[in-house]
């Protein structure tokens, strides 16, 4: 055995027994370092002749590059391990809590408006609004309520101080005074739709001092009751996301409109339960009817040359049937648990494409 | 309005069933609200006949039957005092649902003994009160068979009227709507004259100026004397007590049954009690009334009274007197016809807080027509139940003057209704209600006297389209725009990014009332006299609210109460600087209090400061669509936030937002601890976005060159705004610098007294050449130098 056969050996020996990085470099510096056992190996060429020098030369040259693919094989290795090593000593308990980050909500009025906007607005409507103090005209008189009626008195309206004029201004109980300021406006035809704050004075179980409507109006030279029942009834599947919810249009009273109607929707309460659809009962969720020619009148618009209807509901009613809402006062109360529950994440953008909620 | 189904069938002859004419009433617009059907609470009751009735051996009380079932024979304990051999009864077996308890009846066993089935009292049917023993049936009746086949049961109707249908407030209202929706025939009313056999000893007269003349149009008065005033007959008192009336007498009960039968409220007098002659006029300054209700009441010249001689002795339309009441003695009885005024009834029942169903109908307006027959019908009714001999009548004013005359274009119910209505039918539904009808095409159509609610032509077509039926009207879709655009105003748009911008930053959207106490108003700048509710629901909520923050702390204290320290509230609605429409602005408000979080392993929490109040500002700003970069960022805020740790956002001299901790004053007024910050957006002042020719995004321009970053630290007096600093820094290069951030602040003894040291980051953007270390120095000597000249800033050594 030669001398570089030895070294050659003793090499790839100390290189498969390295057991770490470190131990490796060594056994590099040991072979291919200044004072290697290679390099001075090496060192002999400049003492060879020419043709010894080129065999050797040769040998000695396949050796070293043999010894650097076995440190950099064996480099991999011991890398591999140590990283494993490091690894396996690195670790977390990763069921601890993430670093928590808020969600906000939106309040279930909110949400149900942008709904029926949603569903409104690909029929057409535009949404109007108004101011919430209201004076006796635009809520009362040019809706065709007649001066005593009892809707204008102090138990349902609530009144801001007499001027001096005697004249009160008032909070509008209904939405239903942008309908007229929407005409005193526009010329026809008009589609609209008026969500906002309502107000009356009571408050028990099923009534709140402030609630919100929102109410349609659609004025035009022919549209008439079956328009009505077609438009509502189209709201009525798309809002409650059935397709099956029986609707049932009830003559009713109301001063602003005529004929009027109530609006039913099929219910079943069995087992206590109430839900939305195919049932034994009937559920009232809305008032509606064509205007009525006083309206048009007061409003600048002639009765005989245009005609539509007008509805109006209650946001906090349709969102309780839809979503479950068993009392209306909570709607008020700012009560986190509740608002958390019952409200809705801010992505959930209704949408007709998308569905109005998940 | 109640009414039983025999009493319906008084005045309408059908074969219809419960159910059906339940439901032309709903959908003729008389909602039928319940259907009390005794019968469907019987099912399951038989005959029973006792046939051995013994002591129970274990119980004085109590006595066990055998009873025939007319199949078997029952063993049934029983502790009714009247329960005997031979009697027919009416027996439940096991399973039957007792209406009293709503409960089935279970097998029982009584002191040792086995009951297999109960007799029952008329309590326990819930067919009456009598609850002394069990319900005798007569001796005649058949056992075995079904209670409802040989009892008589009367199902009561309770249905709502619309305000327009004061007509319907009686039977006869409602029998004639179903008539005429084809759900039977209007039985004939035969109104025979009662000749008077003697003069009235008491006159009447009508006392009022022409300007109130309208109060009582016309009184009818008619003495009937030698009545004895007993009981009623048994299918009245059924009537009365079916629909909750108590019987009284035969005269009061008359009355009762005029005003639910006829939607005709009349008025009886003790004709001995009376003083003279009658007269109707308005009530004397001072005058008082003793009621029948048992209180007394002030009247104002504003009511209408029925006075003797001496004294008012009746509300006009209202209620009577308790001195001229009827009685069990009254031989002598003065009947009382008469019209009054719906609105100043109305008025007076508001005042005296009377609510009566004479009340009810005159407010709503009763049949004027119907007056001179009804005292014909009433005066015959009494002495068919009271005997005695009527006077002639006593009559004073007269039926107004009724000239109404619709011309009535049939076409108009298919163009209003969407339904045709074929002509004849058109003509049959308005003959129907009472109409008369006249001409060719165009109709003219004169309404029935008592549906004053018919006013023009619209009302017409209304009731073709109603007593057709809303269900016939054919379902037609909305013609829809050929292509849906955008419905939302750009501030509406404004309104949701900035409702959904903020839910997205953590804080949770409320509602809150548009009032609040007039005490928080007053901390928030309002409170003012004109915003203040005349009629408040409470004391609480009496003033117009001129900020949204007050309703939001009060949230976050009731939050806190319930556990909750930590909320984050935001609100988007309506505040009240006047009470002009120009007065109300849309606002955009939030509140943060207690710590930025829940407590975490790895990082905790910190008190919420200013900066998340503005940082929640600012996000509503750029959700708004508002400029970013414009605003001027001020240091007074309104003063309900902290002097010196709040700030103004403005838009040139417009204010757009304030932010910062809420004024600890009032914190402590509204009973909250602990610190909380907030921002009012008001959302008018962002400007809405220009409507621009193109949607494209104007071309993005990057630089492939490494920005390059230096960090600066600057001594400056403690009053200098950083911004001051960060905007001279930015100015220094602008071709250059794109960014400047500070990343410290260090006050403390090593910058001295009154001095700050802050700490930049400037980042250098070549665009074109990477810069040369000279040429980075110089910029880093131009901030310097731009810094102190702008702020007096030196480095800090």
């Amino acid at each position: 055995m030669t001398d570089l056969d030895q070294v050659r050996a003793e090499t790839l020996n100390s290189i498969s027994a390295a057991s770490d990085v470190a131990a490796l470099e060594q056994v590099r510096v040991t072979a291919l370092g200044k004072k290697g056992g290679i390099t001075a190996l090496m060192r002999m060429l400049g003492d060879m002749g020419a043709d010894e020098r080129r065999v050797f030369g040769q040998q000695i040259n396949a050796v070293k590059d043999e010894v650097a693919a076995a440190l950099e094989a064996r480099k991999i290795v011991l890398e591999a391990a140590a990283l494993d090593q490091r690894l396996a000593r690195e670790r977390i308990d990763v069921t601890l809590p993430a670093r928590p980050e808020a969600q906000g909500r939106i309040h279930p009025i909110s949400q149900t408006v942008d709904e029926v906007v949603a569903i409104f607005g690909q029929m057409g409507f535009t949404v109007a609004e108004g101011p919430d103090i209201e004076d006796d005209f635009h809520n009362f008189t040019a809706l065709n309520f007649p001066p005593e009626h009892p809707a204008r008195l102090m138990h349902d309206t609530f009144f801001l101080p007499e001027k001096a004029d005697g004249s009160r201004l008032l909070l509008r109980t209904h939405t239903s005074p942008v309908q007229v300021r929407t005409m005193l406006q526009q010329k026809p035809p008009i589609r609209v739709i008026i969500p906002g704050r309502t107000y009356r004075c009571d408050s028990d179980m099923t009534h709140t001092p402030m609630f919100h409507q929102v109410e349609g109006l659609v004025i035009d030279r022919t549209t008439n009751m079956g328009h009505l029942k077609g438009c509502l009834i189209e709201f009525v599947k798309t809002y409650f996301e059935l397709d099956d919810v029986p609707v049932r249009f009830r003559p009713s009273f109301f001063p602003f409109t005529e004929p009027s109607a109530e609006v039913d929707i099929g219910c079943s309460r069995a087992g206590g339960e109430l839900k939305i659809g195919a049932g034994a009962d009937w559920l009232e969720i809305l008032g509606c009817g064509m205007v009525h020619p006083n309206v048009l009148t007061n409003c600048g618009v002639d009765p005989n040359e245009y005609q539509g209807f007008a509805f109006g509901m209650g946001i906090e009613r349709i969102a309780m049937l839809k979503y479950g809402i068993p009392d209306l006062r909570t709607f008020f109360e700012s009560d986190l648990r509740w608002l958390r529950h019952y409200g809705f994440v801010p992505l959930d953008l209704p949408t007709l494409t998308g569905g109005l909620a998940r | 309005m109640k009414f039983t189904l025999s009493w319906l069938k008084r005045h309408l002859d059908t074969g219809a069933g419960v159910a059906a004419i339940a439901e032309r009433l709903t959908m003729l617009g008389l909602e039928v609200e319940s259907v009390d059907d005794p019968a469907a609470r019987l099912q399951g009751f038989v005959v029973g006949h006792v046939l051995e009735a013994e002591k129970h051996p274990n119980a004085d009380r109590l006595n066990l039957c055998k009873v025939s079932t007319g199949q078997t024979t029952l063993q049934v304990v029983c502790g009714a005092p009247n329960a005997r051999a031979g009697l027919k009864v009416v027996l439940a077996i096991p399973g039957v649902v007792i209406p009293a308890t709503g409960e089935p009846l279970k097998k029982g066993n009584v002191r040792g003994v086995e009951s297999q089935g109960m007799m029952c009292s008329w309590r326990e049917l819930k067919l009456g009160e009598d609850h002394e023993g069990i319900v005798e049936l007569p001796p005649d009746t058949p056992v075995g068979v079904p209670l409802t086949s040989v009892l008589k049961v009367d199902p009561v109707f309770d249905v709502a009227i619309t305000p327009n249908r004061a007509d319907c407030l009686g039977v006869r209202g409602l029998a004639r709507d179903l008539a005429a929706s084809g759900l039977g025939r209007l039985k004939p009313l035969a109104v025979e004259q009662v000749k008077g056999t003697i003069k009235s000893p008491i006159g009447v007269t009508l006392d009022f100026t022409p300007d109130t003349a309208a109060a009582c149009p016309l009184f009818a008065g008619r003495l009937v004397k030698g009545v004895r005033n007993g009981e009623s007959p048994q299918w009245l008192k059924d009537w009365l007590t079916a629909i909750g009336l108590r019987p009284i007498s035969a005269l009061v009960d008359i009355t009762n049954y005029f005003t639910i039968d006829l939607c005709r409220p009349l008025h009886v007098f003790d004709a001995r009690k009376i003083s003279g002659n009658i007269q109707a006029r308005l009530a004397r300054p001072g005058e008082t009334l003793a009621a029948l209700n048992g209180k007394t009441y002030e009247l104002d010249p504003c009511m209408t009274v029925i006075a003797d001689d001496r004294q008012a002795q009746a509300l006009g339309g209202v209620m009577g007197g308790e001195a001229s009441g009827v009685s069990a003695e009254t031989t002598e009885v003065f009947l009382e016809v008469a019209l009054f005024d719906p609105m100043r009834t109305a008025a007076t029942g508001r005042k005296l807080a009377i609510e009566s169903d004479a009340r009810y109908r005159f407010e709503r307006g009763v049949d004027p027509a119907f007056v001179l027959p009804a005292m014909e019908l009433a005066t015959r009714m009494i002495i068919e139940l009271c005997g005695g001999e009527a006077s002639e009548p006593v009559i004073a004013g007269r039926v107004p003057a009724d000239d109404r005359c619709f011309p009535f274009r049939p076409q108009r119910v298919a163009q209003v209704g969407g339904v045709e209505v074929p002509a004849d039918d058109i003509r049959r539904i308005l003959e129907a209600l009472g109409c008369r009808l006249d001409g060719g095409p165009i109709l003219s159509v004169v309404p029935p006297s008592w549906r004053a609610d018919i006013t023009g032509e619209h009302d017409l077509v209304e009731e073709v389209i109603r007593v057709h039926g809303y269900d016939a009207i054919p379902v037609l879709s909305l013609p829809r725009p050929a292509v849906v655009r955008p419905v939302l105003t750009a501030a509406q748009k404004r309104s949701g990014w900035v409702r959904r911008g903020l839910a997205a930053r953590g804080l949770v959207e409320t509602v809150t009332w548009s009032f609040l106490p007039t005490a928080q108003a007053e901390l928030f700048g309002g409170g003012q006299p004109e915003l203040r509710l005349a009629n408040p629901i409470s004391s609480d909520l009496d003033a117009m609210r001129p900020s949204l923050l007050p309703n939001l702390l009060a949230a976050v204290a009731r939050n806190a109460d319930r556990g909750n320290k930590d909320a984050a509230l935001f609100e988007l609605g309506p505040q009240f600087d006047g009470d002009r429409p120009e007065d109300q602005q849309p606002v955009a408000a939030a509140v943060r209090a207690g710590r930025s979080g829940a407590r975490h392993w790895a990082q905790s929490p910190r008190p919420v400061d200013a900066f998340d109040a503005k940082a929640d500002a600012l996000a509503a700003i750029a959700a708004a669509g508002g400029p970013a970069d414009g605003l001027q960022v001020g240091g007074e805020a309104g003063p309900w936030y902290h002097p010196g740790r709040s700030g103004s956002l403005k838009l040139g001299p417009k204010l757009v937002a304030w932010f910062g901790e809420i004024h600890p004053r009032i914190l402590a007024a509204l009973d909250i601890k602990g610190g909380v910050v907030g921002f009012e957006l008001f959302l008018d002042a962002v400007p809405l976005p220009k409507a621009k020719p193109t949607k494209a995004k104007p071309l993005l321009k990057v630089s492939p060159l490494q920005p390059i970053e230096r960090d600066f630290a600057f001594v400056v007096d403690q009053a200098v705004p950083a911004e001051a600093l960060m905007r001279a820094a930015k100015a220094a290069d602008k071709g250059l610098i794109s960014d400047v951030l500070v990343f410290d602040l260090y006050e403390g003894p090593h910058v001295g007294e009154g001095k700050k040291s802050l700490a930049i980051q400037v980042t250098l953007q070549p665009i074109d050449k990477t810069p040369t270390d000279a040429e980075i120095e110089a910029v880093a000597a131009k901030v310097i130098e731009a810094v102190g000249k702008a702020t007096g800033g030196v480095l800090r050594g």
